[in-house]
């Protein structure tokens, strides 16, 4: 696999919500995150990807201090101390959590009585958001008597109901449907219109490339890919897909090596070479073009690659490990 | 600090109106009532039995000669009714002393002149007997005196009526009905701690399971979650405690004295319900920390059942030694058990009701506060490293006995 060396430009201490410096942290023999480097713009929707077990959850749960990492640094909002800016983040965790017997308009108060408003002021502000939401009906309903997507969406406005300055949401999109996820991904960018950092976690990858400026892809606890989501595409070569009316001839030799025709179609990466030699030699060669496509890779493709490749890495390292 | 404190208060503010608000208060609110009711049922046995066991020492206060014969009157009679029926008679003066003397002989301590005091004194002459007690014990020993007076004043004419007369207390029972008062109270004490250390436990392990915990250590630090989540239900508990004395005293007021007597504590009633009240906190705080600290190990209900199961039965046994250091005055269990934090509390508030000094209580409330704060600091400690904890599980008894004596390097 071909991939480009790109790096985003380190920014500035200020212009970052979120800094972390090799962040590690082991569960007893396992290590969960290993050396996590994490740069999150302020202002910007940060996305963290990675397969079910990566360490995205205990990534952001150190990035808030809710557990320490074992080494490593983390600035956040400027403060080496995530508790001390706990007023101005909010918080939404993978396993979602409401006290069943609350009423909604309580539930949403107490979570921002937790970030430091009053309950007076949240109660006011709970109301006001659900009857943004749609939600005015519910307020005064027992959590235990609300659907699930309605609970998720109580969770959520308790989680910005004190006006943070950075959200971060793990797994946000899960256990939702496809109506809900929309409302979620509207309101993200209602809260990032606003100025306010977002950085989430998931293992969807369509989210992260309608929402994200950046992202970090986590695998085995590492970081393989930090930047740019169209970096993260770029890092693949594009894909032709096509049809010829001849399946053999002189062109063949343009195409990369052992790459074999299913029927009269063929797929194959873009050469570096670049698509003008493989045209001239298709054309001059009389291959009998009935078909040509060039497809520039989603990031769904780069995440397969990235992570997939790291996670091979990872078994290879295990597999030499286990064997000495 | 401001901080712990204030996120501290936002949780024990919302647990304290969440389980008082709910309708099973209703339910911890009545709880306490059956246990003691069952109480005051053992306790009127016991002291029946006590009293049947241990008889009553009855003071003759006659001329030598009538004394002499109430004295072979009481031996003839006890030969021919069974020992347990009657009641001890000693001679104490052979001359008559006027009703503050013998007040004075009744309320005297036990202690002074050996192993007990007197419950009633037989006074006059066996023309003209006195009997002084209390009225349980003069309706008790009525019919026996009566018996005992007739039989020494056989063949000498009409059998003489008694007088009796009336007093509040006799020391004799006095230091009895303390006993009881100092059990009683230990009883309502670990009742009480028990009950609360169990509910902060289950309320603990229901934020877990609902999640809501990692909600929670997002916004505030793990300590103020520990003493929001300890302190919310001490607040519960004085709740309890002031609906129970005052339905208590309700009770007590609108019946009179149809209820059986409870003995006035050796330190009198404000300050024994004062160091009740601290010494309740000091246990509860004790044994709330320690199950917080374990239920933030525990990830089941099964897992807390199992981990609490020792340190409930180590607190049973606490209780044991502390209420048979009642009745051990002066001995080593006494001091052990007023010493080592875990009895202390239950061992001083007897303390209070059989001895009337007040400085121990200070220097055992200082050192119970001392024991108290290391106690939470170990319950956090423990709560802190473990209520979060994710990834790969470990072999699962080498897991528990590492997160039980390890502590938080990140602390």
């Amino acid at each position: 696999m071909w991939f480009k060396t790109s790096k985003p430009p380190a920014p500035d201490h200020c212009e970052l919500a979120i800094d972390a410096r090799g962040l590690i942290k082991n569960f007893g023999d396992f290590r969960a995150v290993d050396g996590v480097d994490l740069q999150v713009r302020t202002g910007s929707i940060f996305g963290i990807l990675g397969p079910n077990g990566a360490g995205k959850t205990t990534t952001l749960r150190m990035l808030l201090g809710i557990i320490e990492p074992d080494s490593g640094s983390r600035r956040l909002l400027d403060s080496l101390n995530p508790l001390d800016v706990a007023q101005m983040v909010g918080y939404l965790p993978e396993e979602r959590g409401l006290y069943p017997s609350m009423k909604a308009v309580e539930a949403i108060a107490f979570m921002g009585a937790l970030r430091g408003l009053s309950l007076g002021e949240g109660r006011k502000r709970a109301r006001a958001l659900m009857e943004e939401h749609d939600l005015g009906f519910a307020a005064d309903r027992q959590i235990r008597q609300l659907s699930k997507g309605m609970a998720q969406t109580v969770q959520l406005l308790g989680t910005f109901v004190h006006r943070p300055r950075l959200i971060v949401l793990d797994e946000p999109f899960s256990g939702l449907d496809a109506l809900n996820q929309q409302k979620l991904e509207r309101l993200i960018r209602a809260q990032a219109d606003a100025g306010v950092t977002i950085i989430f976690s998931t293992h969807v990858i369509a989210h992260a490339e309608r929402l994200c400026e950046e992202i970090a892809i986590i695998a085995g606890g590492k970081v393989p890919f930090h930047g740019a989501v169209e970096a993260a595409r770029d890092r693949l070569r594009p894909q032709v897909r096509l049809e010829t009316r001849t399946l053999d001839g002189p062109w063949r030799a343009a195409l990369p090596p052992g790459t074999q025709p299913q029927g009269h179609w063929w797929h194959f990466t873009l050469p570096e070479t670049g698509v003008e030699p493989l045209l001239r030699a298709l054309i001059e060669g009389d291959a009998g073009i009935q078909s040509l496509s060039i497809e520039r890779p989603g990031l769904h493709d780069a995440f397969v690659a990235i992570a997939g490749e790291a996670a091979a890495a990872e078994m290879a390292r295990e597999q030499r490990e286990h064997s000495a | 600090m401001r901080q712990l404190l204030r996120s501290a208060w936002v949780i024990a503010r919302r647990d304290f109106t969440a389980v008082v608000l709910s309708k099973s208060f209703i339910f911890f609110l009545l709880g306490p009532f059956f246990p003691v009711l069952i109480g005051l049922m053992a306790g009127g046995v016991g002291s029946q039995v006590a009293k049947d066991i241990n008889r009553p020492v009855v003071a003759i206060m006659m001329a030598q000669a009538d004394s002499k014969a109430l004295l072979k009157a009481g031996d003839t009679l006890r030969t021919q009714l069974g020992g347990n029926d009657m009641p001890r008679l000693e001679v104490v003066s052979d001359t008559a002393l006027n009703n503050q003397d013998i007040d004075r002989l009744l309320v005297r301590a036990a202690s002074k002149n050996g192993e007990h005091g007197y419950a009633a004194v037989l006074s006059g002459s066996l023309e003209r007997p006195r009997f002084t007690a209390t009225r349980t014990d003069i309706d008790r020993w009525r019919g026996t005196i009566g018996l005992i007076v007739q039989h020494a004043h056989e063949g000498a004419g009409t059998p003489p009526v008694i007088e009796t007369r009336t007093v509040e207390i006799s020391e004799g029972s006095r230091a009895t009905n303390r006993l009881l008062t100092a059990q009683l109270g230990q009883m309502l004490l670990f009742l009480l701690t028990m009950l609360l250390a169990g509910m902060v436990l289950s309320n603990l392990v229901e934020e877990k399971t609902n999640k809501v915990i990692e909600i929670l250590a997002a916004s505030a630090p793990i300590d103020a979650i520990f003493l929001g989540k300890l302190f919310a239900m001490l607040g519960m508990a004085f709740i309890g405690i002031s609906v129970w004395f005052s339905a208590g005293a309700l009770v007590i007021g609108l019946s009179g004295s149809s209820l059986p007597a409870i003995a006035a504590p050796a330190v009198g009633w404000p300050a024994f319900l004062m160091l009740g009240i601290a010494y309740f906190a000091m246990a509860y705080l004790l044994l709330g920390s320690l199950f917080l600290g374990i239920g933030g190990m525990a990830s089941t209900v099964r897992e807390v059942q199992t981990l609490s199961m020792p340190v409930t039965m180590a607190q049973l046994l606490f209780f044991f030694i502390a209420s048979l250091s009642v009745s051990k005055t002066g001995e080593p269990i006494e001091l052990f058990a007023q010493l080592f934090p875990f009895s202390s509390p239950f061992a001083m508030l007897a303390r209070a009701a059989t001895q009337a000094a007040l400085w121990p209580h200070v220097f055992a409330l200082l050192w119970q506060t001392l024991w108290t704060g290391l106690i939470i600091h170990i319950g956090a400690s423990l709560f802190r490293r473990n209520v979060l904890k994710s990834g790969r599980a470990r072999p699962r008894g080498r897991s528990v006995l590492v997160r039980l004596f390890t502590f938080s390097r990140t602390s």
